[in-house]
């Protein structure tokens, strides 16, 4: 629901009416020469007059003379990293006197978090990800408790990279759903909607101008744009029927010789889950930690069953990421796992491109 | 493998070959886990901290350092013959090391160059990895190894489990740490997407590409990654020698090296 306009001026207001409800702030910065997400506290921590230049392998930020703060399309990390975290402990045991054994769990911090940026692509991954790790009957405590603190300030996308698509897996520009509050930034200030009752309270401290006719059309306009300036595709079809169709197909050969098995493309991926159980004991074998951490379906310890490594090549591990992401995920979650977000194709340091790689396997097989 | 029984102490040695005794440190590194470690196992033989006892027979070896000498390449029967678990630690033990570069040159000619008497130089004209000679049981990589390693290889072996062992790439540590990629971000020469973890993904950390320190990963594609760096403007020959650095001994790597000193000279 539109709710009215913030001059760029007052946009440190949003940053305090948040603070004064309670929420820490994390908000894009410029980190190591990419935009990634961290405490912010006062406006000009955002990466004001940045824009990023992404293609396949490559990313490089530019400082521009414009005042937006988000005139950029991403960086390596989406909301993933906030509520599936990279590396978390999720219980420690200790043997007691009588040899029994103690188990405590560590939960995680449920300080509120209000997090500034988010884009429609992110959106729809946390969707994905709430579906794999709050679905009944198994729900996953420790995402449940990172996810429940959060609140989103989504911002539509003016300026997508070269190697977004979100038009074409339906997820963008234009956040629709999921979010506390949107923004679509004009030069001049922010056009503020709210998805929740929650969002409009925070919108109601803020004290926003009308909404002038020709601002209205000015967002319009640059969603628009945005949509236009997108040349990479993903067909929106079910690729599921063409893609398991295809598993002796010989591209797949071709792209395990010029993938690196890195794991980088599913770590970026703000839809993939996959984990790796870790457990380290204590020295003196009286204590244990048991940690989850980020795996891949490209290591191979993801297909190690019973001293048997069943994808223990390339081409046997790429077929699983796209075959999964692209086609069984259609079974798992009813879309595909892609939501356009190009980190794949980005953050591959030998800058595989998932639509080509797709579009290859799957040109001229049978549509679903 | 049995877990260690209540009351006994297993015996411990550490013996040290070609190396610059670094990988030994990550043992006195332990600060006060090495009373804990001490109360756990008997060292009676670790040069480097005291007990001398080479002979003894030992339930695990930790072995530093590469075959290097005629002497080396007996000594370490000696070792295998008197130890139940023989592990060794860092890359001169488990790759040749550094040293191994000599492999690959003419040794004689270098000896010649730097001694004055070469004749009093008593060494093998190739720098090799322990399991060259006798059966490995673990393998620890890095240069040097850490406490880490150390202590999780030694708790497995007390509770009678196999370690282990580590063998993804620097990559998926580096985005479990959510370090921004330095190969993509800043075009720097990563060697990290051929290389094991281990270290945490330190170099990445400080905005540094990996050097390859903890050697071969899993299923490394060194001509995928050969050609990314050539793609960076980064010359064959440097490339070659990138390969072919601390873990020039390590064959995927002896491999990659080679080709591309080769196909360039
Ligand atoms: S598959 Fe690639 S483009 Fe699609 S959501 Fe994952 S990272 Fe983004
Ligand atoms: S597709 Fe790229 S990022 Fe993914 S595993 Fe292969 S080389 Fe790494
Ligand atoms: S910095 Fe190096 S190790 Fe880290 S993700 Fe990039 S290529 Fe891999």
């Amino acid at each position: 629901m539109e709710t009215g306009f913030l001059p760029r001026g007052r946009f440190q207001g949003l940053l305090d009416a948040l603070h004064r409800a309670g929420y820490r702030c994390f908000g894009p910065q410029v980190r190591d020469g990419a935009i990634v997400y961290a405490a912010v506290s006062a406006s000009e921590d955002l990466p004001q007059g940045m824009r990023d230049h992404q293609s396949p392998g490559y990313y490089r930020l530019e400082r521009t003379s414009s005042l937006r703060y988000f005139g950029w399309a991403n960086g390596p990390q989406a909301l993933k990293p906030l509520v599936f975290a990279p590396h978390e402990v999720l219980w420690r045991a200790r043997r007691l006197p009588d040899g029994g054994i103690e188990f405590s769990t560590e939960p995680p911090s449920t300080d509120k978090l209000a997090v500034i940026g988010v884009r429609a692509c992110d959106l729809a991954a946390l969707a994905l990800q709430d579906r794999h790790f709050l679905a009944a009957p198994q729900s996953d405590p420790h995402y449940a408790a990172r996810r429940a603190r959060l609140f989103v300030v989504a911002v539509h996308c003016s300026d997508p990279s070269d190697t977004c698509f979100c038009v074409s897996t339906g997820d963008g520009p234009q956040a629709s759903a999921g979010f506390d509050l949107a923004l679509s930034e004009l030069d001049d200030g922010f056009l503020v909607e709210s998805g929740t009752a929650l969002g409009a309270g925070v919108a109601a401290a803020l004290e926003l101008e009308v909404v002038s006719a020709e601002a209205r059309a000015a967002a319009a306009r640059q969603i628009e744009a945005a949509r236009e300036r997108q040349h990479r595709r993903l067909p929106s079809r079910n690729l599921r029927a063409a893609l398991f169709a295809n598993l002796e197909h010989p591209r797949w050969e071709d792209v395990a010789g010029r993938c690196l098995a890195c794991g980088n493309c599913t770590s970026v991926c703000p839809t993939c889950f996959c984990h790796a159980g870790i457990e380290s004991p204590g020295l003196s074998g009286e204590t244990s930690m048991h940690a989850r951490a980020w795996d891949s379906c490209f290591t191979q310890g993801h297909s190690y069953i019973n001293s048997v490594t069943v994808r223990s090549d390339t081409r046997a591990r790429y077929r699983q990421w796209l075959t999964h992401k692209l086609g069984s995920w259609h079974e798992q979650f009813g879309r595909s796992g892609c939501v356009g977000c190009g980190r794949c194709i980005s953050w591959c340091p030998v800058g595989i491109d998932i639509t080509e790689e797709a579009g290859a396997v799957c040109a001229g097989a049978a549509d679903e | 493998m049995t877990p260690v029984a209540a009351g006994y102490k297993p015996q411990v040695a550490v013996h040290k070959f070609a190396s610059c005794d670094g990988c030994q440190l990550a043992f006195l590194n332990l600060g006060e886990d090495l009373l804990l470690l001490s109360s756990l196992v008997e060292f009676v033989h670790f040069a480097e901290a005291g007990p001398v006892n080479p002979e003894a027979p030992v339930d695990i070896a930790f072995v530093e350092g590469s075959i290097s000498t005629a002497k080396d390449v007996e000594r370490i029967q000696l070792v295998r013959a008197r130890s139940r678990f023989l592990v060794t630690i860092g890359a001169c033990a488990t790759a040749g090391g550094l040293q191994a570069l000599r492999n690959l040159a003419d040794g004689q000619a270098w000896i010649a160059d730097i001694y004055a008497i070469p004749a009093y130089v008593e060494s093998l004209m190739s720098s090799t990895a322990v399991a060259q000679h006798v059966k490995v049981d673990l393998e620890l990589w890095g240069c040097p190894v850490s406490s880490r390693q150390l202590v999780a290889a030694v708790r497995a072996l007390l509770f009678g489990v196999a370690p282990v062992e580590e063998r993804d790439k620097v990559c998926m540590e580096c985005k479990r740490s959510q370090i921004v990629c330095v190969m993509v971000a800043h075009g720097l020469p990563c060697m990290g997407p051929v290389t094991r973890t281990g270290c945490g993904a330190l170099c990445p950390s400080f905005g540094r590409d990996c050097y390859a320190c903890y050697g071969p990963a899993e299923n490394p594609n060194t001509q995928a990654l050969t050609r990314r760096l050539e793609g960076l403007g980064i010359a064959p020959a440097a490339i070659g020698r990138r390969f072919l650095s601390i873990n020039n001994g390590a064959a995927p790597f002896t491999e990659a090296g080679l080709r591309l000193m080769h196909d360039h000279d």
